[in-house]
């Protein structure tokens, strides 16, 4: 079931036409830097790409990180089962029978699957421009400090995994909604929606009291693991509060397809 | 053996059929299925029961980006025991030649006519070698060329040992092809049996006579005659008979009630005639 699920989304367009997009995003800072003039500002590590190649992969996660992949995300997701609804195979699925908790425990896990290929897509594309572009070396740390190009590497790595996770939560919520819908579309938009609206109110002084339960307010603190040492409070927080929208939201997923009517 | 589920659209066929695949919950009740139960059981149990079963639920439905056989193999890849999994994908060219696709599998499901789909669903519902094939009305949007291409293909399934459970709301359809026939009325089942015996359930006699007015008037007081309603002239009379009415009697009473009858001609009922009258009795309870 995971490899048919995966197996879809290798024979399918959008899946090239979204990946080509996102290669294209992940050479965009090195582009621009290796042929724009030099100024500071611009996106989380985007000044010190010109320094060390090995930036741009931290550059283009928090590039894609508002939009791109909780869009991504959430079109995986909240197709998940709707689109499998208006399709109308869902019932097939259903009556071959593929057990409807294995369902969209399977799916979800293909969904987190595509979303670690994206995240690993962009990265090896980012690092790769950019060291092409701009060498690489031992990395700067934001505290000052320098880790060698194994730690560093390794960082990075680290910084995709917790990108990924971060990941899960929303995941787990799409697939939700999901599973309310026969609209992919529909489902798709309500959980993108969310992740805006929830790094809009992440951004509102006024509500700090409810920023720690916000799905996307953990979401940037991989870059605590280029200081030194690594701050991992934050992460830590991070992670449980994705913890917890995954048990709950997947859970509310399975509890609702159990008792669900197939009609469409 | 071919079983044929009839009803008028809005009786209850798919629903039923739904129901019986476990894809929606009964409000009241439990299913059996092949004697395992569906609801009423255990998870594991309705598994076992609905594995055994190949569907065609309304109209098929694929991944159109997909071909055929792609589709088919996505199917025998997602359920069932992992350890039988090559045998599923090894069955897939066999079903492909069963319903005459294997020229065509290779194509997007997209590009397929409306009768090639529906032959697909059907070598979908094949591929786990069910023990019983529930097909909900596998003729439905078919020209009459490819509504007889699926009654072929159901026969020769059927004869080489499948049995198959087919809806319709076409008459003429399960007439020509099931060997057993329920009908279904407003969520009830009315009548079961074979089609020539539900067809001779009722006797009808048309009658000619001179004063219609007065031969209803004079037969409403014999036990057992119906007037059918279906009168084609003003001077034909169409009765359904019942024990312990007989076409003699009714003769004799019309005549002994000053009624001329110039024909009494007994007629073969047909299983529409039949149909008509189960779902028209089970709208009015008499």
């Amino acid at each position: 079931m995971f490899r048919v699920e995966i197996g879809k989304s290798v024979h399918r367009l959008r899946t090239y036409v979204f990946g080509t997009g996102l290669a294209a995003l992940a050479i965009l800072p090195v582009v621009v830097l290796a042929t724009g003039d030099s100024g500071a500002g611009g996106p989380l590590f985007f000044d010190l790409i010109r320094r060390n190649g090995l930036f741009a992969a931290l550059t283009v996660i928090a590039l894609i990180q508002p939009f791109f992949l909780p869009l991504g995300t959430s079109i995986l997701s909240g197709e998940a089962v709707a689109g499998e609804s208006s399709a109308g195979t869902l019932r097939y699925l259903v009556v071959r029978p593929v057990g409807r908790v294995r369902l969209i425990v399977t799916k979800y896990l293909a969904v987190m699957a595509q979303v670690a290929a994206a995240i690993a897509w962009v990265m090896v594309i980012g690092l790769v421009a950019g060291a092409i572009a701009f060498g690489y070396g031992p990395l700067p740390t934001l505290s000052g400090t320098t880790l060698s190009i194994g730690q560093g590497l390794l960082r990075i790595v680290a910084a995709s995994l917790y990108v990924l996770l971060g990941m899960s939560g929303l995941a787990a919520v799409g697939m939700f909604v999901s599973t309310l819908t026969s609209s992919g579309v529909g489902a798709a938009g309500a959980t993108m929606a969310l992740a805006i609206a929830s790094q809009i109110v992440d951004s509102l002084p006024a509500v700090r009291s409810i920023h720690p339960y916000l799905i996307s307010h953990g979401w940037f603190a991989f870059a605590d693991l280029f200081r030194s040492p690594v701050e991992w409070g934050a992460m830590i927080q991070g992670l449980v509060l994705d913890g917890a929208y995954l048990a709950l939201f997947l859970g509310a997923a399975i509890a609702v397809f159990s008792r669900k009517d197939v009609v469409s | 053996m071919l079983y044929g589920f009839l009803g008028p659209n809005g009786a209850g066929k798919t629903t039923t059929i739904r129901m019986v695949l476990g894809l929606i919950f009964p409000t009241g009740g439990d299913v059996e299925l092949l004697g395992e139960p569906v609801f009423g059981g255990t998870l594991s149990q309705r598994a076992s029961a609905v594995r055994r079963v190949g569907a065609l639920v309304e109209e098929p439905a694929f991944w159109g980006y997909l071909s055929g056989r792609r589709n088919l193999e996505y199917f025998a890849r997602a359920a069932g025991p992992v350890a039988d999994r090559d045998g599923r994908l090894r069955k897939i060219d066999e079903v492909l030649r069963t319903v005459g696709l294997d020229q065509a599998a290779n194509k997007k499901v997209k590009a397929y006519s409306q009768g090639m789909r529906q032959r697909l669903g059907i070598a979908m519902a094949l591929l786990g070698a069910p023990e019983l094939l529930v097909l909900d009305e596998p003729t439905n949007g078919l020209d009459p060329q490819g509504m007889r291409e699926i009654r072929l293909l159901l026969r020769r399934l059927a004869d080489d040992g499948t049995t198959i459970f087919v809806s319709s709301h076409l008459l003429a359809e399960v007439e020509a092809m099931c060997d057993r026939v329920g009908v279904l009325a407003r969520g009830k089942l009315v009548a079961e049996g074979p089609p020539s015996k539900l067809r001779g359930s009722a006797d009808v006699v048309r009658l000619e006579v001179d004063d219609p007015a007065r031969a209803r008037g004079i037969l409403a007081g014999v036990e057992g005659v119906s007037l059918d309603g279906a009168e084609t002239s003003p001077h034909t009379l169409r009765l359904r008979l019942a024990p312990p009415a007989s076409a003699a009697g009714v003769n004799s009473a019309l005549v002994s009630g000053g009624v001329a009858v110039s024909a009494l001609v007994p007629e073969h009922e047909s299983l529409e005639d039949v149909f008509v009258s189960l779902v028209e009795g089970a709208d009015v309870p008499r």
